[in-house]
């Protein structure tokens, strides 16, 4: 899936289920998932608001942790308080909150730190009132680095927790 | 006698002592480090066709003794007498003049896809075999099996503890990209050898661990985009999942003693505890209740006690609590943080990673916190396994940098001896089993 560029990916028109944000983690991203996601339900630039697109470029869709921590930033919070808008406003939505780790760390530990800073931005988006049965959460600890290089300037981008978009009509 | 008992209970760092009077005798302890002389001559071929196997055979012995570091080959250039049969008596001062103190003669046999070994030990220097003349019947497509049980003996008969050759581990075999690494579940004979695959790569897996017999693996499958527990048979390959419960998380599981249960890591709520849960009645036991994170278990020898990891007091340090859970104590009071501690099989000390100044080591402790040792240093490396004896660690190191790679290395517990174990392609996460039946 190296044809498609992160702004290539943004452009693409999404569709039921599929993730809206196939290349969050970097290099190739998700295998197939954006080519599966082609056929059309929702179309939407970034510059379309109810896109996701919108939320992943305009909004953003990650937040990012100091070294250990999982407390959100108060830039951290501007950021999540336009998802929690975004998600309020969105109704068919649902999203996965991946934690994410530097690989400064031992890595059964680091699944559980990333477990920690994305319950941080899902108790953060409910305190904000979005339903907590549209927000699951999950972690890659240090398994997935965005930036590979042995640095802090890589560190501080793979230290995150990424809001990942899923349209699903919840049920119940 | 008395002096050789002090030195087998001192904490039983590698090195070798060879007695000058008595027996051949290599008690490992610290602070010497003259390996053994062994000469093993290329084992005899008793049948048509048996030679390409048996020089398989002896040069693997000799790798395996070897690779120990506390044994030394005799190459055969140096050899006086030769060895023609296996039932030839020997001219011990032949073998004296070059200073082997070991010699190690066999023979093999193939019949059909049947292969037998045997071999004999004799302690050069007191002109006296040590231990009876063994033999072993396999397969000849399990002839490595067969050399590595060979230099079990041999190992075993001249330091009086138990060998490791004869083990696989199993592990996280790596490819790809840092941002976008492939990884499955492979095992291999624990000098690299037979490499197989038992995932693919269509999930991220991590941390595997044998059962106490190595019948079965665990492990953390990213199957359903969140971490939850697998359970592997090695010989059927077949798999099964744990049930976890939606918004729960598990990982960093370890087999109970008895192979029973599964002693293991939930998040839920954004806090990681510990639990046991009984893999035949799916039954759960919470073994720690705190809101800081704990993980990495692993249980003593005896089952009565577990070692594990927790950030209650701000970083990752090491505790010890009972099997059932309750009060922890914590043992690890070094400068930086520890985590991934894994019970020694002889139960006397806790083997961890250690995270210190921007730097990361293998170390063994006592399972009071005293005599800590540091046995590697790198940029990364991580997760230490025990082989069968207690002797040896395996870890993973990982280089620094954009570039960076994964591979497994060993070391011996004084922290000689470091090795990579030879692979194609990256590794981590170690988990040795027991020596084979």
């Amino acid at each position: 899936m190296k044809v498609f560029s992160k702004t290539a990916v943004a452009l693409l028109i999404l569709t039921t289920a599929a993730c809206t944000n196939p290349d969050r983690f970097g290099g190739g991203g998700l295998d197939g998932q954006a080519a599966a996601g082609a056929d059309a339900q929702i179309a939407g630039s970034a510059s379309d608001p109810t896109s996701p697109a919108f939320f992943n470029q305009t909004i953003g869709d990650r937040v990012l942790f100091a070294v250990d921590q999982s407390t959100i930033t108060p830039s951290g919070q501007a950021v999540l308080d336009g998802q929690a808008r975004w998600l309020l406003a969105n109704a068919d939505y649902r999203a996965v909150i991946e934690g994410h780790a530097d690989e400064q760390g031992t890595r059964e530990y680091n699944l559980a730190l990333g477990f920690r800073r994305a319950n941080a931005v899902r108790e953060y988006l409910v305190s904000q009132g979005v339903p907590a049965n549209r927000l699951e959460v999950t972690s890659y600890g240090k398994e997935r680095p965005i930036e590979i290089c042995s640095a802090e300037s890589c560190y501080a981008q793979n230290r995150r927790a990424v809001t990942v978009l899923s349209f699903s009509a919840i049920t119940s | 006698m008395k002096r050789l008992m002090t030195l087998l209970l001192a904490l039983f760092l590698a090195g070798p002592v060879m007695a000058q009077d008595g027996p051949l005798r290599l008690t490992i302890t610290d602070g010497v480090i003259e390996p053994i002389t062994f000469a093993a001559p290329v084992f005899q071929a008793e049948t048509a066709g048996a030679g390409q196997v048996a020089d398989d055979i002896s040069r693997l012995v000799v790798a395996d003794l070897a690779g120990t570091g506390l044994f030394r080959e005799i190459p055969s250039g140096a050899f006086i007498s030769q060895i023609s049969s296996f039932a030839q008596p020997i001219s011990f001062p032949d073998w004296r003049a070059i200073n082997a103190q070991a010699l190690i003669t066999g023979a093999v046999a193939v019949n059909g896809d049947q292969l037998t070994v045997k071999f004999r030990l004799y302690d050069v220097f007191s002109g006296q075999e040590l231990g009876q003349g063994l033999q072993f019947a396999g397969t000849t497509a399990g002839w490595r099996r067969m050399g590595h049980k060979v230099a079990d003996a041999v190992y075993s008969r001249i330091t009086g503890e138990g060998g490791y050759f004869d083990s696989r581990v199993v592990f996280v075999a790596e490819s790809g990209p840092k941002d976008n690494r492939q990884k499955r579940l492979a095992i291999m004979d624990y000098d690299g050898a037979n490499v197989q695959f038992l995932t693919d790569s269509s999930a991220i897996v991590l941390a595997p661990r044998f059962s106490p017999n190595g019948d079965r693996v665990l492990y953390t499958s990213f199957e359903s985009g969140f971490p939850r527990i697998n359970v592997l048979n090695v010989a059927t390959v077949g798999r099964q999942q744990l049930a976890t419960a939606p918004g729960e998380m598990a990982f960093s599981p370890r087999f109970s003693r008895d192979g029973q249960s599964v002693i293991y890591s939930l998040s839920n709520g954004g806090n990681t505890d510990i639990y046991r849960t009984d893999l035949t009645t799916g039954q759960h036991v919470r073994l720690t209740s705190a809101p800081s994170i704990e993980t990495a278990p692993s249980l003593s020898p005896d089952g009565s006690q577990i070692v594990f990891e927790s950030d209650r007091s701000g970083t990752q340090q090491l505790y010890i609590m009972s099997a059932n859970g309750g009060e922890a104590r914590r043992i690890s009071f070094g400068a930086g943080r520890y985590g991934t501690p894994v019970w020694s099989p002889r139960g006397d000390l806790v083997a961890f990673t250690k995270q210190n100044a921007g730097r990361f080591h293998i170390g063994v402790m006592r399972t009071d916190g005293s005599e800590e040792r540091l046995l590697t240093a790198s940029f990364l490396d991580e997760g230490p396994t025990w082989s069968p004896n207690g002797r040896v660690i395996m870890f993973s190191r990982e280089t620094q940098g954009a570039a960076g790679v994964t591979s497994l290395y060993s070391v011996d517990i004084s922290g000689r001896n470091l090795r990579a174990v030879p692979l194609q392609g990256g590794a981590s996460d170690p988990s040795w089993g027991p020596l084979q039946p």
